[in-house]
């Protein structure tokens, strides 16, 4: 027996072992026989999978190049096998609802990652500035669509300056962007609460000293005060601003589900006449192409069966916030777009190197910091799509998560430290959000206890960025040590 | 870089962060004794005990950053082993001092398992340790808290009264054990400070061990590793190895370090506690004057008396000094702000990957 074969083993029953003992134990009440036959099963079964593989080592390669989506598939694949009490519809519903929700943050990693700048966790300060406008408008009350323009007119410049020291700091610890995001997040949020917790009220006034709160201040005002008239509530109500760009122009889903079919098969198949027509574009692949447009037929046809029958179900699916969703891709394009300019040029020779860059004449840091800005800035516009969904503000607590969530879905999207692009946003945000929706009724499918796909999902989280960033960091050692020996 | 050669004075030993932040609590002191009538003795008690309570925490700091690793984020994974070395001591009814000495050996087995994989992983992926330790810490938290809420410990003790899984916070008292090395050889300083004395001894014995270590030839070896692994390498010195030890170090001191804390606290803090508890203590020693890459027991000890006395006399100050404000709040606020800061400091200083 060789090596490979011994390791194969022995990582077939590790993995099949411990998934088969508690699968088998949770989904049949088999006790601890059960878990031993389970595992036994398991581990076969994951050496059966193994062997397949070696014998297409090309397929083999393409899964191990994107493990980490891989894992999300079959996971999210599982979650549907297991589950009973999420429904068709349910899922649907919520998975586009977040989806609608996150994809505008997640397109703001974009351009950073193509910068070199590896994964901007600072997108948190956009989601601050975003925060303090959103306060500044409600305090105001500026109501409905007009407050969501008055958003992003106010949070714009914020996260311009925030952006532009962030992107300072970047240039001051090269090669550790990513450890400096995450801390500055942290920096910037401490920041944040000392203005909104004390500051507001303590030292900015509020109200002329000694009067009485509700003489001087409209109710909006005092209902984003703390009792006493220093600091912002723990939550802030959102008033008219909830759904005030999703509530736009809203189309039933089914019909969404054909507009959507119908224009993804389209781009599809111009993308192929163009790349086969320019090969310098890329690579056309005939077999994607096609599988793609029968998926696309396959929506279509579903949607107008819905359509035709009048299927109650499915016809009550909440309708598609179609201003989001016109937001959304425009940006997808806009971003595609500003990668083929001469600054897109830019980004992408200083992400390849620095020094080459230089040389060829590119302001290196002044690039850099650009590509900082304009995260930041679009982040901050994606959380003010983010909250006027949602309705309501967590004061305190609602940046805090948004660029952990926004960097694993990323990552879970195949997207790497180094490459980045629109498609990698949208198939993460599909499949995280899967993830988080199925997650806790798995624990309780599987272990009897939600509490476990509560856990599991934390864990996921933080997991999926220690392995996507891990793994790829390694490749690139292990690249770059065979190129020496060689 | 240029470097121009000092002549000895005390900043070249004690840096301008370690100043700022000492005069930013004499201030805090300052103010507790004139406006807010809070006794020195009060203060310098909460002090003391705070700096036992976090001393091994930080120390677990000095093999990482020595070893070139840099500061170690992923300090929740040591943490882990400990916590998980008491559960088990507890699962199995061990009371006092056999609690201790049990969750000790336990908790050292472990970690040195658990360091070797560590270490392992941060060879794989030089130049971005910082960033994947600290996913790996959080990661570490959140795979055990699946083990907290799964049915492996049964004890009375530590479950919930209903239901399935451990408590989030296991006092203490239960086994005999809070306190007990605070209070091996305590004795009172006047009427307000006693002295944690077997607290204060694991500190400085672990302390002045690390210190020889690091004057002992492997010690010197990993030191030079961290310093230019280049260099090293081309001497003949086992970089990655030498990595893997420091590595091994750092676990096992991170284990020890929360089952003192947790003694001290009184409590076990078990489900989402320990995620945050890497940057205050790289915070710490930062602030003792530890620079990413270099780092002295000296800044260890500084590092973890003056950050932690901050935090233990903020409190009670800002709560005389500032009516109508959640005091505990502004102190967590301002904790954020300086601890974050002062990390975010040392990383400008770190030499850049100019790609």
């Amino acid at each position: 027996m060789d090596k490979k074969t011994l390791r194969n083993l022995i990582v077939s029953v590790v993995i099949g072992g411990f998934l088969g003992f508690f699968a088998l134990r949770g989904l049949f009440g088999g006790g601890f026989l059960g878990g031993i036959v389970g595992a036994i099963l398991g581990a076969g079964i994951v050496y059966l999978i193994a062997y397949l593989l070696s014998l297409f080592p090309k397929l083999a390669s393409f899964l191990a190049n994107n493990i980490v989506t891989v894992i999300f598939v079959a996971f999210v694949l599982l979650g549907f096998m297991v589950t009973k009490e999420i429904t068709l519809k349910n899922y649907i519903e919520q998975l586009f609802e977040s989806v609608f929700r996150n994809s505008f943050l997640l397109l703001s990693l974009i351009i950073p990652v193509i910068a070199g700048l590896g994964m901007n966790f600072g997108i948190v300060i956009g989601a601050i500035s975003a925060q303090l406008a959103l306060i500044l408008v409600r305090w105001f009350d500026i109501p409905s669509t007009l407050g969501f323009v008055a958003c992003i007119v106010a949070s714009t410049p914020l996260a311009m300056l925030f952006g532009w020291l962030t992107g300072k700091l970047y240039n001051n610890t090269r090669g550790q962007e990513m450890i400096a995001g995450l801390i500055v997040s942290y920096f910037a949020s401490g920041i944040y609460l000392f203005i909104l917790l004390f500051a507001v009220g303590g030292i900015i006034p509020v109200a002329a000293k000694g009067a009485i709160l509700k003489e001087v201040l409209t109710r909006t005002q005092r209902n984003l005060l703390n009792p006493l008239g220093v600091g912002i509530r723990v939550s802030v109500d959102l008033g008219s601003l909830k759904y005030s760009l999703d509530g736009i122009w809203r189309l039933p889903f089914v019909t969404f589900t054909i507009i959507a079919a119908v224009g993804f098969l389209a781009w599809l198949v111009i993308q192929y006449m163009r790349k086969k027509k320019n090969p310098s574009l890329g690579k056309s692949n005939l077999l994607l192409t096609i599988a793609g447009s029968i998926v696309c037929v396959f929506f279509v046809i579903i949607s107008a069966i819905v359509l035709i029958t009048k299927n109650a179900t499915y016809m009550a699916l909440r309708p598609a916030p179609m201003a989001t969703i016109i937001v959304i891709a425009l940006l997808a394009v806009a971003t595609n777009f500003l990668l083929k300019t001469k600054l897109g040029q830019d980004f992408r020779s200083v992400g390849q190197s620095q020094q080459i860059a230089r040389v060829s004449g590119i302001n290196v840091d002044r690039t850099r910091i650009l590509a900082t800005v304009i995260s930041t800035v679009l982040a901050a516009w994606g959380m003010l799509i983010f909250l006027q969904n949602i309705g309501t503000l967590g004061t305190y607590t609602q940046h805090s998560q948004i660029g952990m969530f926004a960097v694993a879905s990323m990552l879970v999207g195949g997207a790497t430290t180094s490459k980045a692009a629109v498609k990698n946003a949208f198939i993460g945000v599909l499949l995280f959000q899967s993830m988080f929706i199925l997650s806790p009724a798995m624990g309780r499918a599987l272990f009897g206890n939600p509490l476990y796909g509560e856990n599991f999902r934390t864990f996921m989280v933080y997991g999926v960025i220690a392995i996507a960033l891990g793994l790829y960091i390694w490749r690139g050692l292990k690249a770059a040590k065979n190129k020496v020996e060689e | 870089m240029t470097e121009t050669k000092k002549s000895f004075n005390l900043f070249s030993y004690i840096n301008m962060g370690t100043i700022i932040i000492a005069g930013f609590l004499v201030l805090i002191v300052a103010m507790g004794t004139v406006f807010g009538k809070i006794p020195l003795s009060m203060m310098l008690n909460d002090c003391i005990t705070r700096f036992g309570r976090n001393g091994v925490l930080v120390l677990a700091m000095l093999p990482a950053i020595q070893s070139g690793t840099g500061p170690n984020f992923g300090l929740p994974v040591g943490i882990m082993c400990g916590l998980l070395a008491e559960c088990i001591a507890i699962e199995n009814n061990f009371f006092g001092l056999g609690f201790l000495l049990v969750s000790v050996v336990l908790a050292i087995g472990i970690a040195s398992i658990v360091g070797y994989g560590y270490g392992k992983l941060m060879n794989s992926v030089k130049g971005s340790e910082m960033t994947i330790a600290t996913y790996v810490g959080f990661a570490s938290v959140g795979l055990m808290n699946l083990v907290w809420v799964s049915t492996l410990f049964r004890s009375d003790k530590m479950a919930w009264f209903l239901g399935e899984g451990l408590r989030t916070t296991i006092q203490l008292d239960q086994v005999n054990a809070n306190l007990i090395l605070d209070n091996f050889l305590a004795f009172k300083l006047g009427a307000h400070i006693t002295i944690p004395t077997g607290t204060l001894l694991v500190v400085f014995v672990l302390c002045y061990a690390l210190y020889l270590f690091f004057r002992s030839k492997s010690g010197v070896a990993i030191a030079a590793s961290g310093a230019n692994p280049m260099f090293a390498r081309a001497a003949g010195l086992h970089v990655d190895n030498n990595r893997i030890i420091a590595s091994i170090l750092t676990t096992v001191l991170a284990a020890l370090g929360i089952i003192i804390y947790g003694q001290s606290f009184g409590y076990v803090q078990l489900y989402d506690a320990p995620m945050m508890m890497a940057f205050p203590t790289v915070a710490a020693i930062l602030i003792g004057g530890a620079t990413a890459q270099r780092a002295k027991v000296f800044h260890v000890i500084l590092g973890a008396f003056i950050f932690n006395s901050m935090l233990a006399t903020s409190l009670p100050v800002i709560n005389r000094m500032v009516a109508g404000t959640d005091a505990a709040v502004l102190t967590d606020v301002i904790r954020q702000v300086v601890q974050n800061g002062i990390i975010l400091y040392a990383l400008m200083q770190v030499r850049g990957g100019n790609r």
